[in-house]
């Protein structure tokens, strides 16, 4: 029979499966168990102490009915696209500028990887002095002689969210900037003999061949800039509170708000449900995508 | 007499004058948060009283506001290191401190001095106590609807000082064009919501706000009296300054006290900078409890308790103190100094200000005082109305009836 030639599946490789047993049981129970308990009480009516209370889908009706979740929901789009988009391009573009062989590399990669070093309430307060109508860079260029000039970033409604994107790029750009720029380190040199003796402009080059042997370094970087999307809390706490009004919430501070601040559990786990279930409508197809492939290349 | 025998018997002397010293004063740690120039003038009200009676006030004052106060001062008393005396907020915090039998009983004090005869109003005494046992000492009365009126402004504006809400929003166009803000506002969400409570409390009168907010009447919530109120809110929205970025209540006060704003609804704590700029009541400034329409005041304020200690003597120490802080003329010389109206109805305050008589006028009438927001809803529900009213605050599209529709629903859901 085929069992007695091959030995079990599962006994195979015993004592790589028993070390991986703690690792699992951690992602099982801490990663996959709190999120069920999660949902299960995103439908109850807890208040300060979760209790079984189940009241089907009340939470979530209350939950899109409230200007301020649809004002967070639509914020995070905004932030994350403006995100996405230039930190990806911005971040590129210097890799593709250091990568000349310039001088002082050492210095400049110092220099844009820095404010990586400060964390998002640093930096939070940081832009929120410089971008501050009366007190930061306004002030300055108004004593150079402008003096109807004026920076209403952190005021308005309408732009508050994108004075955290500007802050959170500031911040972040620099390590994609350095995943980037480790990434074209990887690519062989006989390529870009190749594609010199073939007459092809740099420029050509990088879009059309270094890029796409980048693939991993690109998927990293995506993944690393998503997850530091979807958790933007402590930048907005820095920066506006949330404000003017309520312009520049965002749902994880919706999700703190409700489950410390204001004593109701299930409203806040709604919200950390709709947020993680939006994750994984991205995350299921384009992981899926990804493994198929493997599985068609191994073949 | 040979040195050695001098020094046995100096020391002897010490240790006797020591003995002394030790069996009558008692050092008690005083913890609390008023660190701004006119708190801490107060506290050295306390500190010299409690001085004077023979005992040692150790001040312990903790800088950065009750914020950050609160979490050490808890932590303390919970680690088992528990200070003498502290300041701290009524309320669920104390309470379960008070559960874990963490603090001071100070029935029998209160019994024997008559506590109950002499606080007004009830309800500040009501806060401290817990299963019929009194565990803290209130020592003020602060309230936050007042109006402050920069009668500079007006003078140089060339107009009557408005006697209420009404007139003042009547003037706000002559104000403008005097190159005045007619009303000056910090953004800071606690402050607009304050406001909203201040304008509900002062248009409406106490029954309505009563309807309101305790009774939840739908048809008091929809009703044209409540919105009578968002349009009064909305009318204050247009009345801030263009682009304004005021944040801190103090900043704004300054802007009264200058003569650049006409007004600013603010605590009477704003009094306190009035006083620190040297304004007279009356004669630089103005005050309108209740916004000049309805005599209303929340009367919320500071009080003091005292965590549970083995040692007798310390405990004889904390009930000394409790009693000189009710006592009648640390009762006046305290709240002199620190602005707020004192918690005893038996006392007279002839040196009072004329806006802490009017105060006094107000509190006269136990039906002129709210409860406070604290007890009426939950935090939950506070958090919404907070969201709701700055977001109209910050929106000048949004009408006040749809504001006033997502109100009613918000308090018809609240638990």
């Amino acid at each position: 029979m085929n069992t007695s030639k091959r030995p079990n599946l599962w006994l195979r490789n015993m004592s790589a499966k028993v070390a991986a047993v703690p690792m699992i049981a951690t992602a099982l129970i801490v990663f996959v168990g709190c999120s069920v308990w999660s949902v299960v009480y995103s439908f109850t009516s807890s208040r300060s102490l979760p209790k079984e209370n189940f009241v089907g889908l009340k939470q979530y009706e209350r939950l899109f009915s409230s200007n301020r979740w649809v004002e967070s929901v639509e914020n995070v789009f905004i932030f994350g696209i403006c995100t996405l988009v230039f930190s990806l391009i911005v971040g590129f573009s210097l890799a593709v500028l250091l990568d000349q062989k310039i001088r002082f590399e050492n210095t400049f990669r110092t220099i844009f990887l820095y404010p990586f070093a400060l964390s998002f309430m640093v930096t939070g307060l940081v832009w929120q002095w410089m971008l501050n109508p009366q007190l930061g860079v306004a002030s300055v260029v108004r004593n150079l002689g402008f003096e109807n000039f004026e920076i209403l970033l952190l005021s308005s409604r309408e732009y508050s969210i994108y004075a955290i994107v500007i802050a959170g790029l500031w911040q972040g750009t620099g390590l994609v900037m350095v995943l980037m720029l480790a990434g074209l380190r990887g690519i062989d040199q006989d390529i870009w003999k190749a594609s010199r003796v073939d007459g092809i402009p740099a420029w050509k080059t990088y879009l059309f061949i270094v890029v796409p042997m980048m693939r991993p370094v690109f998927v990293t970087t995506l993944v690393i800039i998503a997850s530091g999307i979807v958790k933007v809390y402590d930048l907005v706490l820095a920066m506006t509170q949330g404000g003017p009004g309520i312009s520049s919430e965002v749902p994880a501070k919706y999700v703190y708000d409700y489950m410390f601040g204001r004593a109701n559990l299930g409203q806040g786990l709604a919200a950390s449900t709709v947020m993680l279930s939006t994750v994984l409508i991205v995350l299921i197809p384009w992981s899926y995508m990804e493994f198929r492939d493997k599985q068609e290349k191994s073949v | 007499m040979n040195k050695f025998k001098l020094v046995m018997l100096s020391g002897a002397w010490c240790a006797f004058a020591l003995g002394m010293v030790h069996s009558q004063a008692v050092e008690l740690e005083v913890t609390h948060w008023w660190t701004s120039g006119g708190e801490a003038a107060a506290v050295k009200v306390f500190a010299d009283a409690f001085n004077d009676g023979g005992d040692v006030w150790a001040d312990g004052a903790i800088a950065g506001g009750g914020s950050i106060a609160r979490p050490v001062i808890i932590s303390r008393i919970l680690g088992g290191e528990p200070m003498g005396a502290t300041q701290l907020n009524q309320g669920r915090q104390a309470e379960e401190l008070i559960e874990e039998g963490l603090m001071l009983d100070l029935t029998e004090l209160a019994e024997k001095e008559g506590w109950r005869d002499f606080v007004r109003p009830a309800k500040l005494l009501d806060s401290c106590t817990l299963d019929g046992k009194i565990y803290c000492v209130p020592i003020n009365i602060h309230s936050f609807q007042w109006m402050w009126v920069s009668l500079a402004a007006y003078n140089k504006a060339g107009l009557e000082p408005p006697a209420d809400w009404y007139e003042f929003v009547a003037s706000s166009q002559a104000l403008r064009g005097a190159g005045i803000v007619p009303l000056a506002v910090g953004g800071q969400a606690w402050q607009l919501s304050g406001m909203f409570g201040t304008l509900f409390a002062g248009l409406s009168g106490v029954d309505n706000w009563r309807k309101v907010y305790i009774d939840r009447d739908e048809d008091a919530l929809r009703g044209g009296i409540t919105a009578n109120v968002w349009r009064a809110f909305g009318d204050a929205r247009d009345l801030q300054a263009k682009n304004n970025t005021v944040q801190n209540w103090n900043d704004a006060t300054t802007q009264v006290i200058n003569g650049k704003a006409g007004a600013q609804i603010m605590g009477d704590w704003a009094q306190a900078e009035f006083a620190l700029a040297g304004l007279t009541a009356g004669k630089e400034y103005d005050c309108l409890p209740g916004l000049g329409i309805a005599p209303v005041l929340d009367a919320s304020g500071d009080a003091f308790y005292f965590p549970k200690v083995d040692d007798p003597e310390i405990v004889q120490a904390q009930l000394r103190m409790a009693s000189m802080m009710m006592s009648a003329e640390i009762q006046v010389a305290f709240n002199l100094v620190k602005g707020s109206l004192p918690i005893r109805g038996d006392v007279d305050m002839d040196e009072a200000n004329e806006c802490m008589n009017k105060g006094l006028a107000v509190l006269e009438n136990e039906n002129n005082v709210l409860p406070s927001g604290d007890q009426t809803f939950s935090p939950d529900t506070q958090g919404q109305l907070e969201d709701l009213i700055i977001e109209f605050w910050s929106d000048p599209d949004m009408d006040p009836a749809d504001a006033q529709a997502i109100f009613a629903d918000i308090i018809l859901d609240a638990d």
